[in-house]
């Protein structure tokens, strides 16, 4: 039942600064190495952890080497995906007792999954090369694997239509957030605006897979979120700006983005707070299923949220109730290593956030969160796994931000050789790299794209400028679901238009 | 114990230098300006170098130097084990916060905004409010709980609600509002060095203001008491009370109804708990009229409890019902216009003055 090919994609830590991570890491690593597994590797980590990754979406051509031994184990291990299942014994995970006898074989599955697993394992072989050096913690070699190396052509991760799908919505969220900025500083927008330059991987990665009904929850940072789940541009816009056309009509904001019908679930500006919120959300789904009965309900939640967020209690709270009553949900993590100037190695005792997973019986993974291809491999597991009823996963995606906190933040505390790093690695330029590579479209194609969504973006705009402010009477409706106790009088009129209105609200 | 009778020693000894100290500074200003940021910012160096046992917890308070930079400076000066920069667990370190004044330490905690601290207002109230209560006076909890408090420009629902009714209703809080620098020098100065728990409301849109302040404001002993409010402006036709913020208001509307021949006496509250109810109704009892004005929602706020107050001990002396000004009773809208019309503006002050002293007649509100 539930995928034995797991794999961890193993990134590794930011290069920055390493020799903190070195002494910090090691000792845990090492630590939790699940014994099925006696692959420990000492040294290959020290040396892991001291490179800089390089472009993540190149295709290798070396074949992988497998060695149970670390003294005879090159960096590059085949990475194989891991849900740290060893971690857990409640859960009967096959591979645990398989892979003592032998590490190499995978037992089949008969789910639909199986399907995915192959290009999951072309992940693992193809991005091989990458993960050379980066090697990884767990490792499971599959004969599955090797079988397929033999294969000369690799097969490609996505189709043209998707990776087309994917490229136009970050390129819509990177417009987009360039735009609110310009916006901001001419005056239109005003409060606190978190721009998502950087990350839009992780939103197109994930949101991209989820259906109409499934349901998305987000922190301040959630203008691309609101944008991938199918929130028009307009509407954003005009939130942003305060009309009454926006999402949430101008009484939400930047922070606050609601939508009934893609099932955005906001918007919190609380780190933190949105996570219940989701795992009630993903409550819902298990109990329309189990207890009303509506079998076909199978909805799964994405709580997203960041690294400062995982120092607190509210995280570690949820995330043993959705591994206890196995709730369809994925808690993703956007570890940008910042919370506004507060360094993730600075706040957190351990700061690999997927370990945490594992510690409340969920498996926990680290995808580089800069690529979206690799973003959507793990997405789909997880998603998948959620919505089969097997239970939570903890995805950290190892992410940047590009631009400060907020439009306020003058960031002056990141080290800009980090910034040059991760600007390198901009995943809209990653992928356009690999479409273009593997010849699956064009830069004509691409090129129209860009400009298909400049205009988008303009149309919203000038549709936000000419749209109305709210009217006065907007002011107290919506407090309460029940109209007539609170906006609307008793005689059908709003009470704002009462005479005694500005009398203290005394009336009101 | 001992640590206990030696702060009360220490409190007591300080109010006693107090009048001495302004005896002898009785000269007139030389009318220095500061920011209220830069009052803070003294008033915290000031009392970190005068006492080892205080210390700064928050988030940013540190490297960022502080989230409005109110701490700016300070790590460079006490370094990191004095300026704490904590992980975004407000629960958490509020918790830390209070169990190290439990054991004798002074912590001042900040919160980023006063709404984070409902994340740790179990701590607050149960922990910190209640226990000089719970164990008999044995433990004293002298923390200091700072932030800014109320609406700012344009933050939605999330960071804009004021929470002075909150934690003024709670015994065994004391909870200071500041206006001008001279307040928050003096307020901040006095809510370290009192032995029990004090929630410091300051107001974001203040930290840039500049106000002028006397070389006796300047001095480091200087404190200002907690309990006392403070007439602004001498009147005699309506009595307004007002703080943080909304005393700005206020002193504008008293400019304003001047002209039309009202004298306004404005209060600025400057301690919520405990209220000054004696400066207030003295007021009353001279005016006649109130007008309360706070920014917070209207229900149970500080002005309903002002209200209560001066109709209880000076009913008599009212000749108008009391006007309470306050937010509008929605969540604060994002839309600039909407928040506009969700805080209170000098326009509601004066027409409510004017109804008080029955110089207009109630009108129709106007879009």
């Amino acid at each position: 039942m539930c995928l034995q090919l797991t794999y961890v994609v193993k990134s590794g830590l930011v290069g920055f600064p390493l020799h903190q991570l070195n002494t910090k890491i090691l000792p845990t690593l090492s630590a939790t190495i699940p014994t099925p597994f006696p692959l420990v590797f000492s040294a290959p980590i020290v040396s892991f952890l001291s490179f800089i990754f390089s472009s993540p979406l190149s295709l290798p051509s070396s074949p992988p080497i497998f060695s149970p031994f670390p003294s005879s184990l090159p960096i590059r291990k085949k990475m194989a995906t891991a849900f740290s299942p060893s971690k857990f014994a409640a859960q009967p995970f096959p591979l645990n007792t398989t892979s003592q006898n032998n590490p190499l074989t995978i037992p089949t599955i008969a789910s639909p999954f199986l399907g995915s697993t192959r290009k999951l394992i072309r992940l693992c072989s193809s991005s091989n090369l990458n993960l050379r050096r980066r090697s990884g913690t767990v490792v499971a070699v599959s004969d599955v694997v090797k079988e397929n190396k033999s294969k000369s052509t690799p097969n490609l991760l996505i189709t043209k239509e998707e990776g087309l799908e994917l490229y136009e919505d970050m390129v819509l969220g990177r417009a987009f957030e360039d735009m609110c900025a310009q916006m901001y500083y001419r005056g239109k927008m005003f409060g606190f605006v978190h721009l998502y330059n950087g990350q839009e991987a992780v939103s197109t990665g994930f949101i991209k897979l989820l259906k109409q009904q499934d349901s998305v929850v987000s922190t301040y940072r959630d203008h691309v979120h609101a944008l991938s789940k199918g929130v028009s541009a307009r509407a954003v816009m005009s939130e942003l700006f305060g009309k009454t056309t926006g999402c949430c009509r101008g009484q939400g904001g930047s922070m606050h983005m609601f939508s009934r019908e893609h099932n955005v679930l906001g918007g919190f500006a609380f780190i933190g707070e949105g996570i219940p919120v989701a795992t009630g959300a993903a409550f819902t789904s298990k109990y329309k299923r189990e207890v009303l009965k509506e079998l076909d309900c199978d909805h799964v939640t994405l709580a997203f949220f960041g690294d400062g967020t995982c120092n607190n209690g509210q995280f570690f709270e949820c995330l043993n109730m959705a591994a206890l009553w196995k709730l369809p949900i994925v808690f993703v993590v956007e570890n940008n290593l910042w919370a506004i100037g507060m360094s993730h190695l600075r706040a957190t005792s351990d700061p690999q956030i997927y370990k945490k997973g594992p510690a409340f019986g969920m498996p926990g993974v680290h995808v580089d969160g800069m690529d979206v291809l690799k973003v959507r491999e793990v997405a789909k597991e997880a998603i998948g796994r959620a919505r089969r009823g097997e239970g939570p996963t903890l995805v950290e995606c190892e992410t940047y931000r590009f631009r400060g906190h907020s439009l306020a933040d003058p960031d002056e505390l990141r080290d800009p050789a980090e910034k040059a790093h991760y600007a390198a690695r901009d995943p809209i330029t990653a992928l356009k790299k690999y479409l273009i590579e593997n010849n699956l479209t064009s830069e004509a194609d691409l090129k129209a794209i860009d400009k298909k969504i400049d205009e988008v973006v303009e149309e919203a705009v000038e549709f936000a400028d000419e749209s109305p402010v709210p009217p006065r009477s907007q002011l107290l409706e919506n407090v309460f679901a029940d109209p007539k106790g609170f906006g609307i009088g008793p005689d059908g009129r709003y009470r704002c238009e009462d005479p005694k209105f500005t009398e203290g609200t005394a009336q009101v | 114990m001992l640590a206990i009778a030696r702060q009360r020693m220490l409190g007591q000894s300080f109010k006693k230098i107090l009048p001495a100290v302004s005896v002898l500074r009785s000269y007139s200003s030389a009318a220095k300006q500061i920011t209220v940021r830069e009052a803070l910012n003294s008033a915290l160096d000031e009392e970190m170098s005068a006492d080892p046992k205080v210390f700064l917890m928050g988030e940013e308070v540190g490297e960022y130097q502080g989230a409005y930079k109110i701490t700016k400076g300070l790590l460079e000066k006490y370094g990191p084990e004095r300026v704490l920069d904590t992980p975004i667990t407000e629960a958490g370190f509020t918790g830390i916060g209070v169990g190290a004044a439990y054991y004798g330490l002074k912590p001042v905690v900040e919160f980023m905004t006063f709404n984070f601290s409902m994340q740790a207002i179990d701590h607050i109230i149960n922990s910190a409010a209640k226990s000089n209560y719970m164990s008999a006076g044995q433990i004293s909890v002298p923390i200091v709980f700072r932030g800014p408090n109320g609406a700012a420009a344009g933050v939605g629902a999330q960071h804009s609600q004021c929470y002075a009714a909150w934690y003024a209703s709670c015994p065994g809080l004391k909870v200071l509002s500041p206006y001008n620098s001279e307040d928050a020098r003096g307020l901040l100065k006095a809510a370290i060095r009192d032995p029990d728990p004090v929630v410091f409301l300051e107001n974001e849109l203040l930290y840039g203001e500049s106000f002028p302040v006397s070389d006796e404001v300047l001095d480091s002993s200087f404190c200002l008491p907690i309990g006392k409010a403070k007439i602004e402006r001498e009147g005699k036709d309506v009595t307004i009370t007002a703080f943080s913020k909304m005393v700005g208001y206020a002193l504008k509307v008293s400019e304003m109804l001047e002209r039309d021949g009202i004298y306004a006496e404005v209060i600025n509250l400057r301690s919520i708990r405990p209220l000054d109810r004696s400066t207030i109704n003295t007021s009353v009892r001279k005016t006649n009229r109130l007008i309360t004005v706070e920014e917070g929602f209207p229900q149970h706020g500080v002005g309903a409890e002002i209200c209560a107050s001066v109709v209880e001990e000076s009913f008599s002396y009212l000749d108008a019902p009391v006007e309470r000004i306050a937010g509008a009773d929605v969540p604060m809208p994002y839309a600039a216009n909407l928040e506009r019309m969700a805080v209170p503006q000098v326009e509601d002050i004066v027409r409510a003055a004017k109804r008080a002293c029955y110089r207009s007649v109630p009108l129709a509100a106007t879009a």
